[in-house]
């Protein structure tokens, strides 16, 4: 059978879980591992990490959460940001990541694709592609969270990483990320049409109806989903984000105790229940 | 056999030891990573785990003897546990980029997903389904329902000569041989270790079997 799968996206900055709009912004809204315990018994089909800031500073502590991670949780867990080298992928692998994720690396050696997956099997790398709409309809792949124009053509670059051999895609849609206001339906349909390999769509989930036509309108294989699967699951994760330095993101947002109201309240078990109702399988 | 079984995780440097590992310590074996192919007398159970490309792991195992020693405690009644591509290398040849000799272990080769109809690698989580009624009570599935959800990454799997070896059966466009039991082998081509509880129950039940 065909099964979709639900991968809650835990964005990391230093210590925290982070979470911005259009990829930037970044809130502080928790302990990444907490998040992660608390969706791999949810339910969740994988677990992605990103670390947004990738630092070479940051790097040892990323590998801590993700070694802890791994001793607790067993899915499938996807690393990215700040991965350059052949060596920097065998790092992560041996903390305990499952998958590796490139982006900006793999854009300026596309080669790094092949030679990745010829030495850690293809399944292993998910090459990331972050897009942006131009203003004559096409997209154009970004780096640096969206940040830094290359100019390379979405759909050319994904059939690209798919000759060099990477085993999925993961494709955000920066001017949609952070918003609740739904995928960008068009630029999933051509990526996902212009390859074989499994497609991982992100960027706009607001409610369970988009991810529901997410996989009605494209053939994507999965998605990530972070702002509406960390506010709901706010109140029930308790452990406090990592406060000891001032430039570790923005605080006000947790300290005010506020909701979000950009995205649906909803679990990950509820949002599974309500796919399989629509004949959109996933495992449950 | 004693409570103090020990396991040994074959490494070959091409395999996913560190979740396999992990899986391990989780359901309380006793297990060590082992690449020194005279140390394999030394374990109760050996788990072959791998990820990566079939020709290049034969030639590893090649390379280190890893081959004649696996098939020896085979042969000597050890009970082996072979994952995703280390239940691929059992069979007897693959047509991954190019024609391979595996190890001969379970009559059969591994052939490729047709790309047409379908997204390979296959990666999602899938069904499992015993192959024949009450099957499973005897092996390592033993407390897994049918239609168990088990998390699957491969293009390529495996054409069993004998369908009585085939243990489960899934469906990626065809029904396909999913897992293999055979004597004292059990190999599986999804990742208990990556399967949630349920997958962890599998390794707990091999280790369970193992120590009588």
């Amino acid at each position: 059978m065909n099964t979709v799968r639900i991968i809650p996206r835990i964005d990391i900055k230093g210590p925290n879980l982070v979470k911005g709009i259009h990829l930037e912004g970044l809130r502080v809204l928790g302990n990444p591992e907490e998040f992660a315990q608390f969706y791999y018994q949810e339910g969740a089909d994988e677990i992605m990490y990103q670390d947004v800031v990738a630092s070479l500073y940051e790097r040892n502590g990323l590998q801590d959460i993700i070694r802890r991670t791994s001793t607790n949780i067993f899915i499938p867990i996807t690393v990215g940001g700040g991965i350059r080298t052949i060596e920097d992928i065998k790092t992560t692998l041996r903390a305990g990541a499952d998958k590796i994720s490139l982006n900006t690396a793999a854009i300026r050696n596309p080669n790094l694709i092949r030679e990745a997956s010829e030495r850690f099997g293809s399944s292993t790398i998910v090459v990331a592609i972050e897009a942006i709409k131009q203003a004559d309809g096409k997209y154009l792949a970004f780096v640096d969270n969206g940040r830094e124009y290359t100019g390379v053509n979405v759909l050319e670059w994904a059939q690209q990483i798919q000759e060099l051999g990477a085993g999925e895609l993961l494709i955000t849609s920066v001017d949609k990320e952070g918003t609740g206001e739904g995928y960008d339906l068009e630029l999933i349909r051509q990526v996902a049409a212009s390859v074989s390999i499994p497609v991982i769509a992100h960027g706009g989930a607001g409610n369970k109806q988009q991810v529901g036509e997410l996989f009605k309108q494209t053939t994507a294989a999965a998605t990530c989903i972070a702002s509406m699967l960390h506010y709901s699951s706010l109140t029930k994760v308790t452990t406090a984000p990592a406060d000891h330095s001032k430039q570790e993101g923005n605080f006000d947002f947790i300290k005010k105790g506020k909701a979000f109201n950009k995205t649906e309240m909803i679990s990950i078990s509820e949002l599974k229940s309500f796919l399989n109702d629509q004949s959109i399988y996933c495992r449950i | 056999m004693s409570t103090r079984a020990k396991i040994g995780i074959i490494d070959y440097d091409l395999s996913n030891l560190f979740s396999v590992m992990q899986a391990c310590k989780y359901v309380g074996m006793n297990a060590e990573i082992v690449s020194d192919p005279d140390q394999f007398t030394k374990y109760d159970g050996l788990i072959f785990p791998g990820v990566g490309a079939f020709g290049a792991a034969m030639q590893n195992l090649e390379r280190t003897g890893a081959n004649q020693a696996l098939l020896e405690r085979v042969n000597a009644g050890i009970p082996l546990m072979g994952i995703c591509l280390g239940m691929q290398l059992l069979f007897s040849s693959s047509e991954e980029f190019g024609d391979h000799k595996g190890l001969g272990i379970i009559p059969g080769k591994i052939v490729k997903f047709s790309t047409e109809k379908l997204r390979v690698p296959q990666i999602q989580w899938n069904k499992i389904n015993e192959a024949e009624p009450g099957q499973w009570k005897t092996s390592p599935l033993e407390n897994c329902k049918a239609g168990e959800f088990m998390y699957f990454v491969h293009s390529f799997y495996a054409l069993p000569d004998r369908a009585e070896d085939i243990l489960s059966t899934t469906e990626y466009h065809q029904t396909y041989c999913s897992s293999v039991q055979v004597g004292h082998v059990f190999a599986c081509q999804f990742h208990p270790e990556k399967s949630g509880p349920k997958g962890l129950q599998i390794y707990e039940n091999w280790f369970r079997r193992l120590k009588g």
